[in-house]
């Protein structure tokens, strides 16, 4: 499935957070590529990817304007089904966030809300979720063990393992590996190149080398709008906006 | 105080070197023609001076670069800059030592005179390699682009250093030795050439942002 975003405006009361994004042509993310925010702190980039599963609603006082489309289907009209748009649009958070259950309970969580309550359904959707996300072979002797025991690379696998489950057609990473470290990184990159065979991923990274490394585009954000996008080996090579030029070369300020 | 200062400022060093690095190759080559032409041994032993410090320009540049590039991750224009660098260096240290082949030359010349058409392309071939330096301190985008044709001036003049000097050689079998090193010096001033061009190649590519 792929993203298209019509001039976007965000507000939290009265400060203006995501200005115009859109604005022109739009912006299209395109489905199964990885598509990289980067950007200062503070400039948007978390409330962005937000807005693709509508979790700023949950934020009082956020007001958003403009057109999500995701499948032919603007996400802010009132006939939207939430539950539909959060199990189509998958999130990862920065810090690994396992439940306090066993590792079995981690994964078989989203389909038992959607209804699945078929043991050996559940035991496949388990090993099918745990093998994607490339942890199969770490735990599958110990699923019954609480979640909390595993490193943190293996987490935050986890909670891959957790997303896929609910199967998502679009998976939403806020700065995934921050926590992680470089062999844990590693991993969940290559995972990464490997998923988006299968879905769209839209990544947050404040690692430029980790948004060479596994985007196929990058939008440059800087103060709420999106400055630059294109595909990442010209943001990176060649950016044509200075700002843009700046910034990757920690020019900036 | 702007971010990444000792970034840039290792940065700044680098292309620092580069063009220094590149006054010596410009005085190195007017040095050589001049030792060459005048018979001046002094002259051509700070040829081989000269070309010992632009040996180690290079190395320490190239050393610098790759630091930065590994531990720096250079991007965009940056990255350009110092793959460009890394690039020149070998340029310019290719024509420190044609440079200082002239040179040796000239200690092994006899007195007989040298053949104007040497001259004239010893005095082009310092201006080729003027112009690609001019054009990479100053992103002299047309100048870069000039160079090739200034080098097929320059091999039409080596044909005719060729032709003249092997009939020469036919008329006067017992100078062959000395016709032979002149051909010798005139294949170096051709390569010189051929470097000025290839760092002009390589400004237009900095300039337009190719890799
Ligand atoms: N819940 C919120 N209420 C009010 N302001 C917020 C809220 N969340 C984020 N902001 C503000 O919005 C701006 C963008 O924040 P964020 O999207 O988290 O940036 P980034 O992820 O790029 O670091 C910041 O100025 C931040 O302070
Ligand atoms: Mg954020």
């Amino acid at each position: 499935m792929s993203i298209s975003i019509k001039n976007c405006d965000l507000f939290y009361g009265d400060f203006h957070a995501l200005k115009g994004i859109g604005r022109d042509e739009g912006m299209e993310i395109s489905e199964n590529k990885v598509t990289a925010f980067i950007g200062p702190s503070g400039c948007g980039k978390s409330t962005f990817i937000r807005v693709f599963n509508r979790m700023n609603d949950l934020i009082q006082n956020c007001k958003i304007t403009g057109e999500i489309t995701i499948d032919g289907q603007n996400i802010y009209e009132k006939s939207t089904d939430i539950t539909q748009l959060r199990k189509n649009v998958g999130m990862v958070f920065q810090k690994p966030n396992p439940f306090p259950m066993s590792i079995y309970d981690n994964i078989a969580f989203a389909p038992r809300t959607y209804g699945i309550k078929k043991r050996a359904q559940l035991d496949e959707i388990v090993e099918r979720s745990l093998r994607q996300a490339a942890l199969w072979d770490e735990v599958s002797d110990r699923l019954k063990k609480s979640a909390l025991g595993l490193s943190g690379g293996q987490q935050q696998r986890l909670c891959i393992a957790r997303t896929l489950a609910a199967e998502p057609k679009i998976i939403l990473m806020d700065e995934p590996t921050s926590a992680l470290d470089p062999i844990s990184t590693g991993t969940i990159e290559d995972l990464i190149r490997e998923l988006k065979k299968t879905y769209t991923i839209v990544i947050v990274t404040h690692n430029m080398q980790q948004a060479t490394r596994i985007s196929d585009k990058t939008a440059f954000f800087l103060m709420g709008e999106v400055i630059e996008y294109d595909k990442t080996r010209q943001i990176f090579s060649n950016p044509k906006d200075k700002r843009t030029e700046n910034y990757v070369t920690g020019r900036f300020g | 105080m702007p971010a990444r200062a000792d970034y840039r400022k290792k940065l700044q060093n680098i292309l620092d070197n580069l063009v220094i690095m590149c006054r010596h190759a410009e005085d190195i080559c007017e040095q050589s023609v001049a030792a060459f032409v005048a018979r001046d041994l002094e002259l051509a032993q700070n040829v081989k001076k000269i070309e010992k410090t632009i040996d180690k320009l290079e190395r320490k540049i190239e050393k610098a670069s790759l630091r930065l590039l590994v531990m720096e991750h250079p991007v965009a224009s940056d990255f350009h800059e110092i793959s460009v660098a890394l690039k020149i260096v070998i340029d310019l240290e290719r024509i420190g030592d044609q440079a200082k082949d002239i040179a040796k030359i000239t200690a092994q010349l006899t007195d007989a005179p040298v053949p104007e058409s040497i001259k004239q392309m010893g005095v082009i071939v310092i201006h080729m390699l003027k112009d690609a330096v001019r054009s990479y301190v100053n992103r002299d985008l047309e100048l870069a682009r000039l160079l090739d044709k200034t080098d097929d001036k320059v091999d039409a003049i080596f044909d005719i250093i060729m032709n003249e000097l092997a009939a020469a050689i036919q008329k006067n079998p017992e100078n062959s030795k000395n016709a032979l090193q002149l051909i010798m010096v005139a294949k170096y001033l051709e390569r010189i050439g051929d470097h000025a061009v290839n760092i002009g190649e390589r400004v237009e590519k900095l300039i337009q942002g190719k890799i």
